[in-house]
């Protein structure tokens, strides 16, 4: 048995799907496939991965236009006889075939106000309960693949990376703002620098994440109230303006 | 040099995994000027992997565990050839460095009481790994990674390679890298290099690493004239995933045994039992209703009166004893044993403790853990052996150089106990970081590189491209690969070893031949085909000193000796380059104080 990967290949100014044949192993993933055309074929087709075992979250890609990561993608999820196509992310530039620069969300990272704990308890260490930990694992748990940014359309479709930091980091704030023990507010990070407001709720990134994180629902809904709370509500509008901050 | 991208650092970082990040952010604090240099992405290496937990006696889950019983747990684990100082300096700063990730803000499972979870795990007396259900390395490394994008003093070169060090009269100086994306090169100067790049893994085909993990950092330090102690303790972890063939050699967490797993064999019986070393005859259960007792109570949350089942042996004897039952003709339908916790776990509990390991092989396997048992088998984890290190600065035996974590030698002797590796990358990834920075601090003048030197290597890092329709480089690597498993795997033998060490060097001859397409800009053939240079050294290296221990010990099995031999119990077999040579010899090991003498004896 075998089956016919149709790859782009290229860079950032040109390209083309190119056709590899290649045989079918029981269980194989499309990582698999692409790691034989390198072996066989294409020494020089670059992609990234690195666990294998949707852990690192490296080898995102486009299959057959959608999302995923090649690692926890099966061959036999696909008709049998049919080609599958394999494309980069579209939401960052091609450096080559399927590797894109995704450096602009380390500048997203780098710009999150930091985790700030409160004071610990007499005895130097903190209590927590399970409940909360659990509750904030489920945004720890991403493994920044990307392919949430890579399906939003703020980013996707209108390339509003200077104005939004996308579903990842929407789940990363969410992940600080529920911390247990962070004492900082991000409210005015997530109005102004995140852009919140850009987000218009219709769950792509939910759907595409390989962890299960229900971005939309847990994450973003929430923080989103957090800033209406804090920026809409004509009580909490008074009492800053008393305050004095902005 | 125009042709190259050039900088300066006070200290340069090579590897982004929890030793490196821990050394840089220290190294920063201190106030120098540093750089981390990785292969992947930042946040992708292989202690993203980790699953069981990070070994720390903080007795918040059992109040009888102290530095003390860790220390002697990690020195009784790695059958007393452990670095004794380094073993006592885990053990008594792993509490304090979890605080700490704590405190940048970490988040581990808790007690009932609020406090930091622990999880039993192999060779530990107590429960002792704080983790974060089965994905405690993403936990940290995110913790680690968002601690160091925030410090101003690091800078941190993705998706780079480092190809050689320089030296000055002896010194660091400076390495020569490149970048991936580009294939340019990036000349780092430098006074100081912490090594932290991890493992050796992809010298084997199954294995549980990722292509990163090609012995960089043993075959940099090697070149540039260090030491190297331990390289035949080459661990195999005892569960790995057999089927299907493309999901071989992946991890399945120490963590199922922890949380009460059982291994049988196609007899259905629990063949451990059979198993214990003499060494630890009288700490586990002799009968399988001693050990349900064991886990019983685990469950419930009570100390454990009765002794652990020998599941929780170290991984040496479990995945000896998993290799000898297949061997004899007990073993699954694919080539392993079973590995049950189905018939042991509700679903629901399984299913939270072992959130990854349930998805990984619902999705690979068509497995689901809840019902069915797992199949595995050993594969190739860890790299006890590696740079020889000064235990309190963790300096090399070439000035300048420093590692930490998996490349560093000494802390686990002849074999690591799970949760002792994440201890190990916060304990002395920040030693490492103060002791490269100390040092860096201490140089005056700028570091110098030669620049005949520099050019000699690009010409030899760019000579693939001139051997257009050469072999692939791919098939050179997995010939190795299948060879190091077939001759230097679990089971060692004089003749098989000495047949490993003609192999290499048709192998090297094979690697200089090899040719690669394309350019320069992100080409996976030719990074492979630069790669392999490391793969050979490394490999060289544990095939050299495995032939030198003529002794079974921890991980290192010699089939003519299948015997402990107190003589090579005093003593490291230790590889150096002489010339174009690799020179093996034995030094004796310091011997352990008086103090920790006692502690070991369990007299204190």
């Amino acid at each position: 048995m075998e089956t016919v990967l149709k790859i782009f290949r290229g860079d950032g100014t040109a390209g083309a799907f190119r056709d590899y044949t290649v045989p079918l192993q029981p269980g194989m993933v499309v990582l698999d496939a692409v790691h034989w055309v390198q072996a066989h074929q294409a020494s020089d087709l670059a992609c990234r991965w690195n666990c294998k075992a949707g852990r690192c979250g490296s080898c995102s890609a486009e299959v057959n236009g959608k999302p995923r990561l090649m690692c926890m993608t099966r061959m036999d999820h696909f008709p049998p006889g049919e080609a599958i196509t394999l494309a980069p992310m579209k939401a960052f530039p091609v450096l080559k075939d399927l590797v894109c620069d995704v450096s602009w969300n380390y500048g997203v990272n780098r710009r999150i106000p930091a985790f700030r704990p409160r004071p610990p308890e007499p005895d130097g260490t903190w209590r927590m309960q399970q409940d909360d930990i659990d509750r904030v694992q489920e945004f720890r748990k991403c493994i920044e693949c990307f392919l949430c940014q890579d399906v939003c359309h703020v980013l996707r479709d209108h390339d509003r990376k200077d104005q939004f930091a996308g579903p990842r980091f929407l789940v990363r704030l969410a992940g600080l703002e529920m911390h247990p023990l962070d004492a900082a507010s991000r409210t005015a990070h997530l109005k102004e620098e995140a852009g919140i407001g850009f987000c218009n709720i219709t769950k792509c990134c939910t759907e595409v994440c390989p962890e299960s994180i229900h971005i939309t629902d847990n994450a973003i809904i929430p923080l989103k109230e957090r800033v209406v709370d804090d920026f809409y509500d004509p009580l909490r509008r008074l009492w800053r303006r008393l305050r004095g901050t902005s | 040099m125009d042709r190259f991208e050039t900088r300066t650092y006070d200290v340069l970082v090579i590897g982004a995994g929890g030793a490196g990040l821990r050394a840089a952010i220290e190294a920063a604090e201190q106030g120098v000027s540093v750089a981390v240099v990785c292969k992947s992405l930042l946040g992708k290496a292989h202690t993203v992997m980790a699953e069981g937990g990070v070994a720390a006696a903080l007795a918040t889950t059992d109040g009888r565990d102290s530095w003390k019983v860790h220390f002697r747990d990690t020195m009784r684990g790695g059958k007393l050839l452990n670095d004794w100082r380094m073993a006592q300096l885990l053990a008594q700063e792993a509490p304090a460095r979890v605080r700490e990730l704590e405190a940048w803000g970490a988040l581990f499972d808790r007690t009932s009481d609020g406090r930091i979870l622990q999880r039993n795990f192999g060779g530990h007396q107590y429960p002792r790994l704080a983790h974060v259900g089965d994905r405690t390395g993403l936990e940290m490394i995110r913790t680690l990674q968002d601690r160091t994008v925030q410090a101003p003093r690091i800078d941190v070169l993705m998706e780079s390679t480092v190809a050689r060090l320089l030296t000055d009269g002896g010194r660091i100086s400076g390495a020569l890298a490149y970048r991936r994306e580009s294939g340019r090169f990036l000349l780092l100067r430098t006074k100081a290099v912490v090594l932290a790049t991890g493992g050796i893994g992809r010298a084997y085909r199954i294995n549980s690493n990722s292509w990163e993990y090609t012995g960089d950092g043993h075959a940099l330090a090697y070149d540039a004239g260090a030491d190297l102690i331990g390289m035949e303790f080459v661990q195999f972890h005892p569960t790995g995933m057999v089927w299907p063939l493309s999901v071989r050699g992946i991890l399945v967490t120490e963590g199922v045994r922890g949380e009460g797993g059982v291994l049988k064999n196609s007899r259905g019986e629990r063949f451990m039992f059979r198993y214990v070393p003499e060494m630890f005859r009288g700490d586990f259960a002799d009968t399988e209703e001693e050990a349900d007792r064991w886990v019983a109570d685990v469950i419930a949350g009570r100390k454990a009166e009765a002794r652990r089942p020998p599941e929780l042996l170290t991984r040496d004897v479990v995945a000896r004893a998993i290799a000898q039952e297949v061997r004899e003709g007990r073993g699954s339908p694919h080539g392993g044993a079973f590995l049950d916790i189905a018939s042991r776990r509700k679903p629901e509990e399984i299913r939270k403790k072992l959130p990854s390991m349930y998805q990984q092989f619902l999705e690979l396997a068509d497995v689901d853990i809840t019902r069915e048992p797992m199949e595995v088998f050993p594969t190739t984890h860890y790299m006890m052996g590696g740079v020889k290190v000064d235990p309190e600065t963790q300096s090399a035996t070439v000035p300048g150089l420093f590692a930490a974590g998996e490349v560093a030698g000494g802390l686990h002797g002849a074999n690591r106990l799970g949760g002792n590796s994440l201890s190990d990358l916060l304990v002395f990834g920040r030693r490492a970081g103060l002791g490269a920075a100390t040092y860096a601090r201490a140089q005056t003048g700028e570091p110098q590189v030669d620049a005949a030197r520099v050019e000699a290597v690009t010409v030899e890092l760019l000579a693939p491209f001139e051997r257009k329709g050469g072999e692939s480089p791919y098939a050179v690597q997995e010939a190795l690969q299948d060879m190091m498993g077939t001759y230097v795997g679990i089971a060692r033998t004089a003749d098989d070893l000495q047949g490993a060490l003609a192999e290499l060097e048709r192998l090297r001859g094979r690697a200089n031949r090899v040719g690669v397409d394309g350019n320069r800009q992100y080409n996976p053939g030719w990074h492979t085909a630069l790669d392999l240079r490391n793969l050979l050294t490394v490999s060289e290296a544990v095939a050299r000193a495995a032939l030198a221990r003529r002794e079974s010990r921890g991980a290192h099995t010699r089939v003519e000796y299948p015997d402990s031999d107190p003589q090579f119990g005093r003593v490291n077999v230790v590889v150096r380059r002489e010339g174009d040579a690799m020179a093996v010899r034995e030094e004796p090991i310091v011997p352990l104080a008086g103090d920790l003498k006692a502690i070991l004896e369990g007299k204190d």
